[in-house]
């Protein structure tokens, strides 16, 4: 340790300041020192999807999971269904973007079969295994009921989700990938699609929010806080400033 | 070669809760301070944008701000017989990422440990005897409960903590929490208001004959302006709290309490995108004389200083220590080294209700919003007849009713179809919840090192994690689960669900960002990494600062007492260390 810890000095404290901008010049990283940092439109606001098209799925991986999101999310009184909210579209910009190519995650190897509560140990991306799930999930229709999953009544489609899930149908995939995971990944999406914000392209006129009454985007309650067992009276808003 | 900067006084590692704090008061007191931080410059204006924080996808769901694991990720196992595998993402916790670090996305719980957990292995060996206790690694932390309490109402009176006392120099206040230590003065501001599931719980707790208390919340209960000036703004209960940035100034963080004056100081200067790689020491191992890191375009530089303040969060603080060799890798077999010891996490259970007729509008919620009793909290309860130590806080809070993740069903109800949708509707509004938040012990088995196969994108070796909850542990959350059991009871809810803990920590579902330990904090420097001023025992010119200074976690969220240790840990290097530099504590 020198001296210069005991005797910090002005003329030290005004000889590294001087030395800053110097610095700044220099660095790539960015340096700041002196204000506050502040730019005008500097925000990153989300991006609407335009609904139009598929930017993933081929036109028989769109219409598969079309007819997933369908029977996950049933028509009936209380929403429309999955694909009329527009849940396909939704995993298709998903899968199409950073999600579907697992770009934040870590994808380095060794590729090891892993336990239960080492979580997912596959090299496929979410992309990737959307590819080979439906495909597999197709071939699987076709050996069992000689038709494209698609194709099938209501029962069968039901039938076989349900035995995706019970983990009782083996879709021919992959080693660290099974094919309850596939379901588990579907259906996550698919709900993601149901009830996020309707600019990524799912939950059309906020059709899921409705459904269980959740007012979307507001952000101040401060006139509800304290009501006790008193339903809240406005409906939902998005973040793009839809009011339902 | 390293392009070497001008050396400073200090250099911070991580500019989140700590390295702000740390910066604050050591450019107050005359210093020249750089802080290196990894990740993205981040403010309220710009970053936390209120037209569009409130977004569960992009922050809930796909983690916008927290650290990416292609940055920075870990491998866990459950014991030392299996093999470590990297979490390809993290789930179970959070880490953050960028300038205010976790300290962005917290919820804002600022609870103060116990002065039962600071000597808590003396505590322990004189109300039980040492046969209580074996088989725990329990030990004092170094720093007493009347050494530390001013660093605790330092860091509340920043935040602007809503609260209500429970003990005020020994006085018992009514209202507040009367488990809790004595502290000098009560918070800087009221309780927040309550939601309807918190102010049932209150009333049944109090039925029971327990002690129900306004948690204590660094979410604002009015307008207020902090010791530095800087103004917060009251909360909204807007829903969106943690895992998000609060877009109102509303919820304690570094932005919102700490940078407007830090950033404008000419002895402060901050690198952002700056990723530390390590500290270098002098040729005997001795002393920091640097660290060396790489900007955004991978150009390394050394940056000399003569402090160096390791203040990045709790886990890597263990591992920059360890990729520094600045002391020593503990060993779980023969019990020798420091470094990686004591690693600790959190022991939690729930219950859920579900009624026919209720609106309780889940969504109206906040972070750090909710009754607490603390009846069966830490020692606070006579454990003689019971096979445990530790325990819980248990609260009834209401943070949010974000649908993506939150939309309990009765037990056993479908996931998908026309029965899920049913189900779901009539859950949504229907359902309450509490939960123990209990304690985590150390064993000796638990504990951080480098794995020996998986590396960062720079070839460094990954932290290791080796945890599941020890049996002591698993005992006394079940304890919790029986009385949650009897909690629920004067609630007469149509179902009721308690969840009981099982062994076989699983890394996939989240569960709480609470990592505690590595580098422990503690009076002997063959069993702590850092003396009571959180000075390492090895390199006395560096100091690590967070949660990795915890000997053991408690039944709390470890937030608040992060804060103390910070201010604490100023207060030695500006009124001590400064003074006359060199170990604090003789070793």
């Amino acid at each position: 340790m020198d001296n210069s810890l005991r005797g910090v000095t002005r003329r030290h404290l005004l000889a590294s300041a001087a030395a800053l901008p110097i610095l700044a010049a220099t660095a790539d990283g960015r340096t700041i020192s002196g204000n506050l940092p502040w730019s005008p439109f500097a925000g990153a606001p989300p991006r609407p999807v335009n609904p139009l098209g598929w930017y993933f799925f081929t036109p028989v991986e769109a219409a598969t999971v079309e007819a997933i999101v369908e029977r996950l999310i049933p028509a009936d009184q209380l929403s429309p269904s999955g694909k009329e909210c527009g849940c396909a579209i939704f995993i298709d910009r998903q899968l199409a973007g950073a999600f579907g190519q697992a770009s934040r995650l870590y994808t380095k190897g060794p590729f090891r079969q892993g336990l239960p509560t080492q979580g997912y140990q596959g090299d496929l991306a979410p992309a990737g295994r959307y590819r080979l799930g439906l495909q597999a999930l197709n071939e699987y229709t076709n050996t069992t009921y000689k038709k494209d999953f698609r194709a099938l009544s209501a029962e069968q489609q039901d039938e076989v989700l349900a035995g995706m899930d019970g983990s009782k149908i083996k879709l021919n995939l992959k080693p660290g990938f099974s094919t309850k995971e596939f379901f588990e990944l579907v259906l996550q999406n698919t709900m993601e699609g149901f009830f996020a914000d309707p600019l990524y392209g799912g939950n059309k006129n906020m059709a899921g929010w409705k459904m269980i009454g959740f007012p979307g985007a507001r952000y101040d309650y401060r006139d509800h806080i304290d009501k006790r067992n008193v339903p809240y009276p406005r409906g939902p808003v998005s973040i793009y400033g839809m009011e339902g | 070669m390293a392009r070497v900067l001008p050396k400073r006084d200090a250099v911070i590692i991580g500019l989140g809760w700590t390295g702000s704090i740390l910066a604050q008061q050591l450019t107050d007191a005359g210093l020249n301070v750089v802080a290196l931080e990894r990740g993205p410059w981040r403010d309220t204006a710009t970053d936390f944008n209120i037209a569009y924080m409130q977004d569960e996808l992009r922050y809930a769901i796909r983690k916008d701000l927290f650290l990416k694991p292609s940055v920075e990720a870990m491998t866990m196992r459950n014991n030392a017989g299996q093999t470590a595998l990297p979490m390809r993402d993290y789930g179970s916790f959070l880490p953050g990422d960028g300038v205010g670090g976790a300290g962005v996305h917290w919820n804002g719980q600022t609870w103060r440990f116990w002065d039962s957990d600071f000597s808590i292995k003396t505590h322990l060996t004189q109300r039980y005897g040492a046969a209580k206790i074996r088989g725990l690694q329990l030990q004092d932390w170094g720093v007493t409960w009347d050494e530390i309490e001013h660093s605790f109402d330092q860091y509340e009176y920043i935040c602007g903590t809503s609260g209500k006392a429970g003990n005020i120099k020994g006085q018992i206040q009514p209202g507040g929490n009367p488990f809790e230590s004595p502290r000098s003065r009560d918070y800087p501001n009221p309780p927040l208001r309550m939601p309807y599931a918190s102010t049932l719980f209150a009333e049944k707790m109090r039925e029971l004959g327990h002690h129900p208390f306004p948690l204590p919340s660094s979410n604002l209960s009015r307008a207020y302006v902090n010791p530095l000036g800087i103004r917060m703004g009251e909360c909204t209960f807007c829903g969106f709290c943690e895992r998000f940035a609060c877009g109102n100034y509303s919820k304690a963080s570094a932005q919102t309490t700490i940078l407007p004056v830090l950033m404008k100081k000419p002895n402060f200067e901050l690198r952002t995108d700056s990723e530390v790689l390590k500290v270098n020491l002098t040729p005997d191992g001795k002393m920091a004389r640097s660290v060396t890191f790489l900007d955004a375009q991978g150009v390394e530089y050394e940056q000399p200083a003569d402090v160096v303040a390791v203040c990045a969060y709790a886990l890597m603080n263990v591992r920059m220590m360890l990729l520094s060799k600045i002391g020593t890798q503990y060993d779980p077999v023969t019990g020798k080294g420091t470094v990686g010891r004591n690693y600790c996490y959190q022991t939690s259970a729930g219950a859920r209700l579900m009624f026919d007729d209720k609106h309780f509008n889940p969504f109206i919620g906040a972070g750090a919003l909710g009754q607490t009793i603390d009846d069966f909290q830490g020692d606070g309860f006579d454990h003689s007849k019971l096979d445990f130590v530790g325990g819980a806080g248990i609260s009834c809070t209401v943070s949010n009713g974000r649908p993506i993740s939150n939309r309990p069903t009765v037990p056993g109800s479908p996931r998908w179809g026309a029965k899920w949708k049913q189900a779901t509707v009539d859950g949504y509004q229907n359902s309450m919840g509490f939960g123990s938040q209990g304690s985590s012990y150390p064993v000796r088995e638990n504990y951080l090192d480098l794995d020996p196969t998986y590396t960062d994108r720079h070839g460094r070796p990954l932290l290791r994690i080796t945890f599941d909850f020890p049996d002591n542990d698993v005992r006394m959350s079940h304890y919790m689960s029986e009385q949650l059991e009897k909690l629920t009871k004067p609630f007469n809810a149509k179902y009721t669900a308690v969840a009981r803990l099982q062994k076989g920590w699983n890394s996939v579902p989240y569960q709480s960002t609470h990592n505690t330990g590595g580098a422990i904090m503690g009076t002997d420097p063959t069993t702590s990494a850092v003396n009571k001023y959180l000075q390492s025992w090895d390199v006395p010119n560096v100091f690590v600062v967070g949660a990795s200074a915890f000997a053991h976690n408690a039944g709390m969220n470890p937030t608040g007492t992060v804060g103390a240790l910070a201010y604490w840990a100023a207060e030695a290097i500006t009124t001590k260390y400064i003074k006359s530099p060199g170990a604090l504590v003789p070793a």
